[in-house]
């Protein structure tokens, strides 16, 4: 790809099936729908397990991105749309998921998605979505105890990571580990605004800061953040991160080491479908199973 | 000793300048809407709590308000005094953090 | 003897030069760069030129601005809000509630007859209540940003975005775009976006008249039609609102080494 022309932005879209978890005649087959501001994801589950899974940009359109990401998740199953017993919508286009039986909201979705993930030992979740910080506290169930979010800045969230991988030309799947790239951590940037970013940056740049340094101050100054959100929830161990930046080890260390605390580790996803990312729709599916079978009694 | 679950819902924000909460624990809120009528500015409705997949009607901040709460509740003082909304509560379901910086 | 103010600010280098009634004898602007210092001492020497002076001649120089630190050897400083109160009572006697919108950072001052501050209030530190959510979002509309306010004139108000921040706010003129809303609705819900905000700062210290705006945003038309629709009061903006906050400077330094106005 030619310098210049590169998306450093874009981060990998997929779509994974797994052929053991195939249905079988009397399979419960559900699926969660999550479309979110920047991502949109799709799990299809067998009896509550993870058959199919699809996470890619949603578009311009809420009921497009569901339709598309659904049909991904479809491809290379044995499964049609029909097929699908109950199909829970969740997340910010929730609303407008034409194909869901129901809707419910992220912040449950989120909470059972990670009760799934990782078990029922998570009390604590921190969800960084695109364009949001979530801080949600949930019991052994997965329910939900305690809620807070943060909407009103990008600082932190996907979207501002997004912009700080354009402005410093560092591929954004790269940036957690370029930014613990440095000799020493420096003092977090004082305004964390990704808007001003672009001048501050610049000028620290100009200073002779190296693109790690300057990556490490804004990472710290939004861990920062994240810890001031978890512990006015009251951070509780275990704590479970989800969302897009789950993935990015330049948060999750920066935050472990503001809250002397370790994070869950990140399950092997690939073998299992069990991403954080999809930590609403994987919860959503769930919801979906629970439902199906409460219609049929 | 069994202790409470609680349903907690922070409406608010922290920003540059501070923090600023409306927090309501739908667990003990029984939707009577009281702090509704009393809100000055109107930003409190009774609906479905966000948080829970219940379909239990409960006092909420209202969706366009959650952004501006710093303004929105400035009338009431809650640096200095108790706002009406949280007053007015029966079953002290709902309170305020306010921690503006010097 | 003649005064000087210069105001490091973010984006631009201001100066004026007052004489000892008070009277403007010139101004100057430039853009900061990368090397203010510089930046100011060439605005400085512009402002001289302009008034036929030299900087000998000049009694005392007051220096304002977020690149305080960076200015030229000043006499003495002042704060922004102290500068812009001088400044709004100056230009309208009556003035009371100075809106100051700058290119990164807006304030509400509160003053009295005489330019002290009384109370006032800022954006803290985010660039959606300043001209930087203008920039940012002209750029996503894809049209000039000299362009967007006559623009905006042309719309009946249909659209809105987001006000909250500056990032979120693309996205929204983004997706307005996507879905076939006509550029001009999209520049005036920009500009409401923004008045919105600066209106929720002047609610915070609570809006006394007279009211002055001034900034380098004051010159753009679409944003003062915006603050005006919303905001019920009048509002003066003065000729050349850019250099309210140099002004103010000037000001001060006239006050310091005791000039007679009034």
């Amino acid at each position: 790809m030619i310098e210049g022309s590169q998306q450093y932005w874009r981060w990998r879209e997929y779509h994974l099936v797994f052929p053991e978890k195939r249905p079988k005649q009397s399979s419960i087959i559900t699926a969660g729908v999550d479309i979110g501001s920047v991502s949109s994801k799709a799990v299809i589950m067998v009896n509550g397990e993870i058959y199919s899974i699809s996470i890619m940009r949603t578009g311009s359109s809420s009921p497009d991105s569901a339709k598309k990401v659904m049909e991904w998740a479809l491809k290379d199953t044995e499964l049609k749309l029909s097929d699908i017993h109950y199909i829970v919508g969740t997340g910010y286009g929730r609303v407008n998921v034409p194909m869901a039986h129901n809707t419910l909201t992220e912040i449950a979705c989120h909470a059972k998605g990670a009760n799934y993930i990782w078990g029922p030992t998570v009390r604590t979740i921190l969800d960084v979505g695109g364009q949001d910080i979530k801080a949600i506290k949930c019991d052994e169930k997965g329910k939900v105890l305690s809620f807070l979010m943060n909407d009103k800045c990008a600082a932190g969230t996907g979207r501002g990571m997004e912009v700080l991988a354009d402005l410093l030309k560092i591929p954004i799947e790269e940036m957690g580990a370029v930014s613990l790239n440095v000799d020493e951590e420096p003092e977090p940037v004082s305004c964390t605004c990704v808007a001003f970013a672009r001048t501050e940056a610049m000028w620290l740049l100009r200073r002779g800061w190296t693109k790690e340094k300057v990556l490490a101050a804004y990472m710290r100054a939004m861990a920062i953040r994240m810890c001031n959100l978890l512990q006015r929830v009251g951070c509780e161990s275990e704590l479970a991160v989800t969302g897009g930046q789950s993935k990015n080890v330049g948060i999750i260390s920066r935050v472990e080491s503001l809250l002397g605390m370790k994070t869950l580790p990140m399950p092997e996803w690939e073998k299992d479908g069990r991403d954080p990312m999809a930590a609403g729709a994987i919860g959503a599916a769930l919801f979906a199973k629970a439902l199906h079978e409460k219609a049929k009694k | 000793m069994r202790r409470r679950t609680c349903i907690i819902t922070y409406y608010g924000y922290m920003d540059g300048s501070g923090e600023y909460y409306i927090v309501i624990d739908s667990s003990i809120c029984d939707g009577c809407g009281l702090c509704v009528g009393q809100c000055p500015k109107k930003i409190i409705e009774t609906a479905k709590a966000m948080i829970d997949i219940e379909e239990k009607i409960v006092a909420t901040v209202k969706e366009e308000h959650r952004k501006n709460i710093k303004y929105e509740c400035l009338p009431c003082k809650p640096d200095k005094e108790t706002p009406p909304c949280v007053s007015v509560c029966k079953n002290n379901a709902i309170r305020i953090i306010w921690k503006a910086k010097a | 003897m003649p005064f000087a103010g210069i105001d490091m600010g973010i984006q631009n280098v201001k100066v004026v030069i007052l004489d000892d009634d008070g009277k403007i004898l010139a101004r100057s602007i430039s853009p900061s760069g990368f090397e203010p210092a510089k930046a100011a001492e060439q605005t400085f020497r512009e402002a001289l030129s302009n008034a036929g002076i030299r900087r000998d001649d000049i009694k005392h120089v007051t220096a304002t601005g977020a690149g305080l630190d960076m200015a030229l050897e000043a006499d003495s400083t002042i704060s922004m809000v102290a500068a812009d109160a001088k400044a709004g009572v100056y230009l309208l006697p009556s003035a009371r509630t100075v809106i100051d919108v700058g290119a990164e950072e807006s304030r509400i001052v509160v003053c009295d007859e005489r330019g002290n501050v009384l109370d006032f209030t800022l954006n803290e530190r985010c660039a959606a209540g300043s001209g930087a959510f203008l920039e940012a979002m002209a750029r996503a509309l894809e049209v000039r940003i000299e362009e967007m306010g006559e623009l905006s004139l042309k719309a009946k108000g249909t659209a809105s975005i987001s006000a909250t921040c500056v990032i979120f706010g693309e996205t929204d003129v983004v997706s307005l775009i996507h879905r076939q809303e006509p550029k001009h609705e999209i520049a005036r819900a920009i500009y409401d976006a923004l008045a919105e905000r600066i209106i929720s700062m002047v609610h915070r210290v609570g809006l006394k008249p007279s009211v002055i705006l001034v900034g380098g945003v004051a010159k753009d038309i679409g944003f003062t039609a915006a603050l005006r629709r919303k905001l019920e009061a009048e509002i003066f903006v003065p000729n050349y609102p850019e250099y309210a906050g140099a002004l103010g400077a000037a000001l001060h330094a006239l006050a310091k080494a005791g000039g007679n106005i009034q």
